[in-house]
């Protein structure tokens, strides 16, 4: 069975990607959402199975990589941590495929985007079931392959080529952290399976070993190390610039990877990895802080995107953020708890916003929207439904995970633990100030997509844009059924899956639950601390959601000439949060330009003058000048080597001829 | 196993084939067709026979085997004297596979002298497995050298506008390290009075003459790798050699430096190694991170390719001299996995070449609308020469690394860069060349993958996989082999003090 829920993907994928001209576009559409939809049933299946008490397994496939003491094996380790992800990575794929058969129906090469979304599913399978590191990294970077794939799916926008590359080697920047993680485990427990190095790390908790010269405490090394890859799968501050252009890709596939899937690969890594962490409470305390400081810095970018999705985007950062900081109090069932919850609600915001967009005709910008509530209402009434569960009302499931969070942070008594919370509530605030000024913009107000932009998109336009919209409907209009199913089983998830997993990811049952999956090793149970903090901690989210939703509708809704005067007012506050805090000027400046500069200086001086020139090209220049002066012959220069032989010749000849007589 | 002289057959087979185009006669049209076809078969033939090799490989004897030995030069203990261990195995294998290969990709491209060409590639054939199966030091030095004139000739007489001045600088480059082995291997001969590799194996050469001979084959095998910064030959040669002659420098030639390491420097001079292993260290460790810059900054599609070369090369040393067996293991394995990637991306090269005539990457472009399938292969093997895991690039890199970050952090540290670079440099390539929008008329004219072309990558693309999903059919062979020598050499840096550099110099003085 599990084996099934991994490969039905991969092999529908491949039908789908080489077949596609046998089975056409219904049929791959048909094979690749088929497939999807029998490994989530599946997986719900084993979920229930371990949730109600049953035991994880091990299912062995292959041998992989076995020289010397490195043994890496194909295996599928299933138990409550992977159960987990099971469910959250195969329900969000088959509602993000059945989304794509209605956004995708206009774009000329559906199979190809269904072999892409059914190839993700099965790298980010492999990567959750993996039961050593490498095999993890295996998915790790399959799923990176894939979403290169997936945002440069239009490969006519130069645009979408410079995010996808841009994410990859962004995330290389992070795997790089990541592979020398692997070879110091490697080096300290002779073994990458997850099983023997939980078991022996008590055993090295002392340990130290010798990185780039310097003595260091070795889980702390390693565990840094890990981390640097999270923050570049999980689009942590520092390497996040990748996230927000991936939105160049189809909103589909901003709703499975940058939001509810890839994404978290990071923060399920720790987790998957707690048992080293936890032996290592400099690496926790620094995850905590970057974990904040994402949550805050993104927050703040958030409030002043006009993109809808780029708003989401940094949305989606900043909620990873309060992931890692509650991995970083050692909440790990928060940090699954939240990833579980947020991956429904900003899955069913995402494939929101794509309805709206899909209704606007491929319009992003929210400057030229509003109004669109009584034109799209299914779409308005499920966007609400998302905000609310992002925002962190109850009864909608972020309610339940992001306290849970908030709690732990303040609950574990540290002055890390001190930071996070209080970032964690200002950015809490500003989650609701976007996600409502979000809402409203786009549904409320005065329509701001009058007949002139109509007029700009002309029909011919449109013919030659195959990925553009239609340009038929004049009206916005309500998506079709296939699109709104996905999104109704989403919304299902962002409102019932924070009460009902309560219980057992952070609650009374999450010790029978996780297990030896998540481990408590450092005897510190925040989340039972978290349980009994003071009732304004309790409470100060939910103040800080409804204040933040309150500003929004009264500088959108009531006095919308509000923005304006604030920007003005603030204006270089303004700008550095329009700009993204310039980490990508940033960037460009101290590592793109230098690369590209260096590469051509190396190539041009170092090869050119300075190796050529004093080596081959000077040399050859003495020999030609030598051999001007020596002799009138004309010498090709294959006449040159055959001579060069026939030294070499006269030379074994000679030494034979010496030897035979010596 | 069987009576035949199965690897001398593997061996000198190519040779009947250069017979029998020698002999062709008449029509030139008709000429050039049958010698292709002739060519083509043979090479096939000897792929087939020296399958028969891995499948007879006895993976738990460590030694050589398929062993045959003729007096040659009666009296002086030199003889012709081959024989395979898990080591070379598979560099037999790549070379009698990726012979076929440029066959075929050469079946249109090559207009000119296609006879001469043709036995050419023939003879190279014979010269790369005699080499890779020489047991005995003078045969060893005969096909060594001797795998340069076809290659040459290739480049000179095939080869692009500046042929001329690629062939120049190879024989420059070439030429100044085999004197020096040459030399060397005269010494070795009269310090143990045999040319036999399986005896020199056994003899322990004294440490300060160690240091010599090191330094001798060195400077012929770092030229071969090649390491920086002796490696600006092989980006003009690249350049100017035909594709097929890309593919088997690419693919065998640069591989020879590597395996003459693993052959002679590591076992032979275990003290020698020691002390320059943080030489070859720093030398590598500058050229993965030195060549990928410069990759980027390429304009010339087959450039930008061989610079990349340099560096995946680069880890194979890091992986040589970490002197354990992750190291060495990963070492080959790379340099099997660059063997097939590189060449292949080589094709990739010549598929469009062959079009268009120029490697210019600016004048490509959206590619991926009209050659589809030309834009999957080529996808495939950029990500297989990034290292994504399940192609053959990763298994070779990561073993590579597992070795190197045992021996030094900082070579792990700086090599793993090459993961970043590599990528970036990699995938700029390929988005300039098959991404964006169609707009040159003449593109839109090119046609797709014929099926010859799909036929030359399709092993490829199989093998890739294979190697990268199940890479243990092809490590565990060579493991037994690998396990013998780290042993020998740890053994042998146990009986013997370490070289200081004090003791050198002293040396020098007396």
């Amino acid at each position: 069975m599990y084996a099934a829920i991994v490969f039905l993907p991969l092999i529908a994928a491949i039908l789908a990607g080489f077949g596609g001209r046998v089975l056409g576009d219904r049929g791959a559409q048909f094979v690749t959402t088929v497939a999807v939809f029998i490994a989530a049933i599946l997986s719900w299946v084993s979920f229930i199975g371990i949730a109600s008490g049953g035991a994880g397994q091990t299912v062995e496939l292959l041998r992989w990589i076995d020289v010397g003491s490195l043994d890496v094996s194909w295996a599928l380790r299933i138990d409550s941590l992977s159960a987990t992800m099971l469910i959250v990575v195969t329900t969000v794929s088959a509602c993000v495929h059945l989304y794509s058969i209605g956004y995708m129906s206009e774009d000329p090469a559906k199979p190809r985007f269904m072999a892409y979304l059914s190839l993700f599913t099965f790298f980010m399978l492999m990567l959750v079931t993996a039961d050593n590191l490498v095999q993890m990294f295996f998915g790790w970077e399959g799923v990176g392959l894939a979403s290169y794939l997936l945002i440069g799916f239009w490969y006519k926008k130069p645009s979408a080529n410079a995010a996808a590359i841009k994410a990859f080697v962004v995330n290389r920047v992070g795997d790089f952290g990541y592979a020398l993680g692997i070879f110091g485990i490697f080096m300290l427990f002779d073994s990458v399976s997850f099983d023997a190095i939980f078991r022996a790390a008590p055993g090295v908790k002392d340990a130290t070993f010798v990185f780039l010269g310097m003595e260091v405490h070795a889980l702390t090394c390693i565990c840094l190390l890990l981390f640097v890859g999270a923050m570049g799968k999980s689009a942590q501050l520092g390497l996040h610039t990748w996230l927000p252009d991936a939105m160049e890709g189809p909103t589909p596939v901003s709703a499975l990877i940058h939001a509810a899937t890839m994404v978290t690969a990071g923060v399920f890594m720790v987790c998957r990895m707690s048992p080293l962490f936890e032996f290592a409470p400099t690496a926790l305390t620094v995850v905590t802080i970057v974990g904040a400081s994402t949550a805050f810095f993104a927050a703040t970018v958030g409030l002043t995107q006009t993109d809808i999705k780029r708003v989401i985007a940094y949305s989606t950062c900043s909620q990873l953020g309060y992931m890692f900081f509650a991995v970083g109090v050692s909440a790990y069932g928060a940090a699954m708890f939240h990833l579980m919850t947020h991956a429904f609600f900003k899955a069913l915001l995402f494939l929101g916003a794509g309805s709206v967009i899909h209704a606007m005709h491929h319009e992003q910008d929210m400057r030229k929207m509003g109004g669109l509530a009584k034109h799209i209402k299914i779409t308005y009434a499920l966007m609400w439904i998302g905000t609310l569960a992002l925002v962190g009302i109850p009864p909608f499931a972020g309610f339940f995970s992001k306290d849970i969070v908030l709690e732990s942070a303040y609950a574990v008594g540290t002055q890390a633990g001190y930071y996070a919370f209080i970032l964690g509530s200002i950015a809490a605030f500003m989650t609701a100030f976007y996600s409502g000024r979000l809402t409203f913009m786009t549904f409320h107000g005065k329509p701001r997509w009058g007949a002139d932009e109509h007029a700009a998109h002309g029909h011919d336009d449109h013919a030659h844009n195959d990925h553009h919209g239609h340009g038929h409907a004049h009206t916005p209009h309500e998506s079709p059924l296939v699109m709104l199913v996905p999104l109704f089983v989403l919304a299902l998830g962002a409102v019932v899956s924070g009460w009902l997993g309560y219980n057992i990811f952070v609650g009374e049952g999450r010790e029978h639950f996780w297990g030896e999956a998540l481990s408590t090793a450092s005897g510190k149970d925040t989340l039972e601390l978290a349980h009994h903090v003071p009732l304004w901690v309790k409470l100060l989210p939910l103040v800080m959601g409804v204040s933040g939703l309150g500003l929004s509708w009264l500088f959108y809704v009531k006095s919308p000439h509000l923005p304006g005067q604030v920007a003005t007012s603030f204006r270089g506050l303004y700008q550095f949060s329009l700009n993204k805090w310039f980490f990508d000027e940033l960037y460009d400046l101290i590592f793109v330009r230098p690369a590209l500069w260096l590469g051509r200086v190396l190539w041009k001086r170092g090869d050119g003058t300075i190796i050529d020139g004093f080596g081959p090209n000077g040399v050859a220049w003495v020999t030609v000048f030598l051999s001007r002066r020596a002799s009138a012959v004309q010498s090709g220069f294959l006449y040159h080597y055959a001579f060069a032989m026939l030294i070499g010749l006269v030379a074994l000849v000679s030494w034979y001829l010496f030897s035979r007589n010596g | 196993m069987t009576g035949l002289p199965l690897l001398s057959l593997v061996t000198f087979l190519p040779l009947a084939g250069v017979v029998l185009v020698f002999l062709l006669r008449g029509d030139e049209a008709r000429v050039a067709t049958q010698s292709r076809w002739i060519a083509l078969l043979t090479s096939l033939f000897v792929f087939v026979l020296s399958l028969l090799l891995w499948v007879n490989f006895d993976t738990s004897n460590p030694g050589f085997q398929f062993v045959e030995k003729l007096n040659w030069l009666p009296g002086t203990g030199v003889s012709y004297h081959a024989g395979i261990d898990g080591i070379s195995l598979f560099f037999v294998l790549l070379s009698t596979l990726l012979t076929p290969i440029c066959i075929l990709s050469s079946w249109e491209a090559v207009e000119k002298r296609v006879k001469e060409y043709m036995i050419a590639f023939l003879v190279l054939e014979t010269l790369m497995v005699g080499m890779f199966a020489a047991l005995d030091l003078i045969t060893f030095y005969i096909f060594f050298e001797g795998v340069l004139i076809p290659m040459f000739i290739i480049i000179g007489v095939w080869g692009g506008q500046r042929r001329v001045y690629a062939a120049f600088k190879l024989f420059l480059y070439t030429l100044s390290g085999s004197v020096l082995m040459l030399v060397a291997i005269l010494v070795m001969y009269w310090d143990a009075g045999t040319s036999d590799i399986v005896s020199l194996l056994q003899h322990s050469f004294p440490v300060g003459m160690q240091t010599w001979l090191w330094l001798a084959f060195f400077a012929s095998f770092a030229v071969k790798v090649p390491m920086w910064p002796v490696h600006t030959w092989l980006p003009d040669a690249h350049v100017e050699a035909p594709t097929a002659g890309s593919v088997i420098l690419a693919g065998v030639l640069l591989k020879m430096g590597g395996y003459g390491f693993l052959r002679f420097s590591i076992p032979m001079f275990p003290q020698a190694t020691e002390f320059f292993q943080p030489l070859i260290f720093v030398l590598s460790a500058i050229a993965v991170v030195y060549t990928s810059l410069v990759a980027l900054a390429q304009e010339d599609m087959k450039k930008l390719i061989a610079y990349s070369s340099v560096a995946h090369m680069g880890f194979v040393t890091i992986g040589l001299f970490a002197l354990n067996q992750q190291g060495i293991q990963g070492a080959v394995f790379q340099m099997l996995s660059h063997g097939i990637v590189s060449g292949a991306l080589f094709l990739c090269v010549g598929v469009v070449y062959d079009r268009l005539h120029t490697r210019e990457i600016s004048r490509y472009g959206g590619l991926a609308e009209n050659m589809p399938r030309y834009a999957l292969v080529f996808l495939f093997f950029t990500f297989a020469t990034i290292g994504l895991p399940g192609t053959s690039g990763f298994v070779g890199e990561f073993t590579v690394l597992v070795g190197a970050y045992m021996a030094s952090t900082w070579v792990a540290f700086f090599a793993s860069t090459g993961l970043i670079l590599g990528a970036a440099y990699s995938l700029w390539l390929y988005r300039r060349v098959v991404f964006g929008k169609l707009e040159k008329a003449d593109l839109k004219l090119m046609p797709d993958l014929s099926a010859r072309e799909i036929a030359t990558f399709a092993p490829l693309v199989i093998l890739a996989l294979w190697m990268g999903v199940y890479p243990a059919s092809f490590m565990d062979p060579m493991a037994g082999s690998i396990e013998l020598l780290v042993k020998n050499y740890k053994a042998a840096l146990a009986a013997v003090e370490p070289i200081s550099l004090t003791g050198t110099l002293l040396a020098w003085v007396q």
